[in-house]
């Protein structure tokens, strides 16, 4: 039966933290993944499936079920450890991410692991995806809703902005989208690559309602996640602020951890520090 | 009636039997919907938005987000028909075919409008010969390009009743009604002999059966008897029914597209590794020159005479 936990700050704490020790263990054990960009998105992603979405992890594919795209496919670590902590597949699974023949691909596939919605991995997917999912609810007058996250380095992809466009113009209040702002891509920081401010702006230009929220503030983004679409008439933008490489003191706003590879040390050093 | 009589016939240009079939099946299935980018009018759409106004998704000109939102109504439960001129849909959106389509592997109905060089004059930017070949890499999408308006009417039926991506190849120039026999049918997958004959066979689909068939009657006065094969189901392709093409040991492909990579490279691969026979590929073999549609078929004789010329060729091969 679809269901949404009750939300408990400190559940959802204590689900960032094991998110974050598996994603760091998993890419540890492939020697890659995305630590830094696993590491800012942990708490989005604790806060949506233990507080926010409405699921029911065995019956993954039910009608009724609010929808969840990743569109910044590439942190599988955070993710894949999300839908084993929300019970779709066990935590054992984990193991093997990346390993020959495993399900846990480096960018997720809906065919091969239940929860997940659409394949992503090329950055600009997941909102028109999720758009359309969105869309489908508008037309059937469903109460279901779609929450999306993706990058901030990643709306430098056009996709988004046509998809943005059509989100506003339809009116579409049962969409939320929210980005994992740590203000930092794969090369360099996004405002000096292609800079994406003033972001709230060009949303709201878009036909949006945005919110900024701190985006490791478990309690604040309950609040902003949780505000019912029927209170609104238009999507909604939650900007969260977020540090890349969060909670790994020698990750933290450093570009390199995009997608570094941790030696035994620095393993051992960030698990250390991930304890609380 | 012979296949040159019907040439002369009531043409049709095959994007209504496409919107005809479509009003049709959503009539009875609300789960039914289309995604178009500014092309209600293209893809003769307008009596399908008049009736089904909440089921018609127009986004604008943006083909990336016109194939995302279509794997996005699939997800919540629709069949999205998502139509366009097929080389804004294919080209621009290849990316999201691939990833949010294909590889997702999604109940999304592509419709590739106005295919091949329907666009005349306007030039190679608004043909798209190189659809088939670019598509037919995707796993999982089934690729039909239908003959004549029946057949586009019954590949609708097919795709709305296949669970999975489907490309739909719609033609423009306009196209007489075959000649079947009754009970005729058609299936996901499975070639179609339009007529038989053991001294060469053409393999054609499109716009390009009706010529093969001319082709067929020309050589028929010279004694020579050519199997004229509709092969609209581009994938799953027939492997059998190449074989057995195979067999006669001459072939000629012939299509409105790439001479590289479409239906005369599927035919290639399959007799290259299974049974050599000797093969002519007609079809576009580059950007094609400024002219109307019938100058561009004649300009690279993609025309009954051009067929028949190409069949000889191939037969004399053969022989030689």
């Amino acid at each position: 039966m679809l269901s949404r936990p009750e939300p408990s700050v400190d559940v959802i704490k204590e689900k960032a933290l094991q998110i974050r020790r598996q994603a760091l263990k998993m890419v540890f054990d492939a020697r890659q993944g995305h630590p830094g960009g696993d590491l800012s998105v942990s708490d989005i992603l604790a806060t949506l499936y233990f507080g926010v979405l409405r699921y029911d992890p065995a019956e993954p594919t039910a009608a009724d079920r609010d929808r969840f795209v990743m569109s910044k496919g590439h942190c599988t670590g955070a993710f894949y450890a999300t839908l084993a902590e929300a019970g779709y597949f066990p935590r054992a699974l984990l193991a093997t991410y990346m390993g020959p023949l495993s399900r846990l691909n480096g960018h997720p596939n809906r065919n091969y692991l239940p929860g997940v919605e659409t394949n992503t991995g090329p950055l600009g997917h997941g909102m028109p995806v999720a758009i359309g999912m969105a869309v489908a609810g508008q037309i059937s007058a469903a109460a279901w809703r779609v929450f999306v996250v993706t990058g901030d380095g990643e709306l430098q992809e056009g996709s988004n902005w046509e998809a943005g466009m059509l989100a506003g113009n339809r009116k579409l209040a049962n969409l939320t989208m929210i980005i994992d702002r740590n203000r930092l891509q794969q090369g360099a920081g996004t405002e000096e690559t292609n800079g994406l401010e003033p972001l709230a702006d060009k949303w709201r230009a878009f036909g949006w309602d945005v919110v900024e929220v701190n985006g490791h503030d478990h309690a604040a983004l309950l609040r902003v996640l949780r505000s019912p679409a029927h209170d609104r008439t238009r999507p909604l933008c939650v900007i969260a602020h977020t540090i890349k490489g969060r909670g790994v003191s020698f990750m933290e706003n450093q570009v390199h951890w995009h997608h570094g590879v941790m030696n035994q040390a620095q393993f051992e050093t960030a698990m250390s520090e991930l304890t609380a | 009636m012979s296949r040159m009589e019907a040439r002369s016939a009531a043409e049709f240009d095959c994007r209504g039997a496409f919107a005809a079939a479509l009003e049709s099946l959503a009539e009875s299935d609300p789960r039914i919907v289309t995604v178009v980018n500014d092309s209600l009018g293209s893809s003769r759409l307008t009596g399908f938005k008049k009736k089904f106004p909440e089921r018609t998704v127009n986004v604008g000109i943006a083909e990336q987000n016109m194939v995302g939102v279509g794997a996005g109504l699939a997800n919540g439960g629709k069949i999205p028909f998502v139509s366009a001129a097929s080389c804004f849909l294919t080209a621009r959106a290849l990316e999201q075919i691939k990833a949010d389509i294909a590889y997702s592997n999604v109940n999304v109905k592509l419709v590739g409008q106005s295919a091949g060089i329907a666009y005349g004059e306007l030039g190679p930017t608004h043909h798209s010969i190189e659809d088939v070949a670019w598509l037919r890499l995707l796993p999982n999408l089934a690729i039909v390009v239908p003959s004549d308006p029946w057949e586009t009417g019954e590949a609708v039926k097919a795709a709305a009743a296949h669970d999975g991506p489907v490309f739909l190849r719609i033609s423009r120039f306009p196209v007489p009604e075959l000649t079947r026999p009754a009970g005729a049918r058609f299936a996901l997958g499975r070639a179609e002999v339009l007529r038989e004959g053991a001294d060469a066979v053409v393999i054609a689909n499109g716009v390009m059966v009706t010529r093969a068939l001319g082709a067929a009657d020309v050589l028929a006065e010279a004694g020579v008897a050519v199997r004229v094969v509709n092969m609209a189901s581009i994938a799953p392709l027939d492997i059998e029914a190449i074989k057995r093409a195979a067999d006669v040991g001459a072939i000629v492909t012939v299509e409105e597209g790439s001479v590289r990579g479409g239906l005369g490279g599927a035919v290639a691969e399959v007799i290259a590794t299974s049974k050599p026979a000797h093969l002519r590929m007609l079809g576009l073999p580059g950007f094609a020159p400024t002219g109307s549609v019938e100058f561009i078929f004649e300009h690279f004789g993609l025309t009954a005479e051009g067929i028949a010329k190409a069949v000889r060729e191939v037969v004399a091969a053969r022989n030689a």
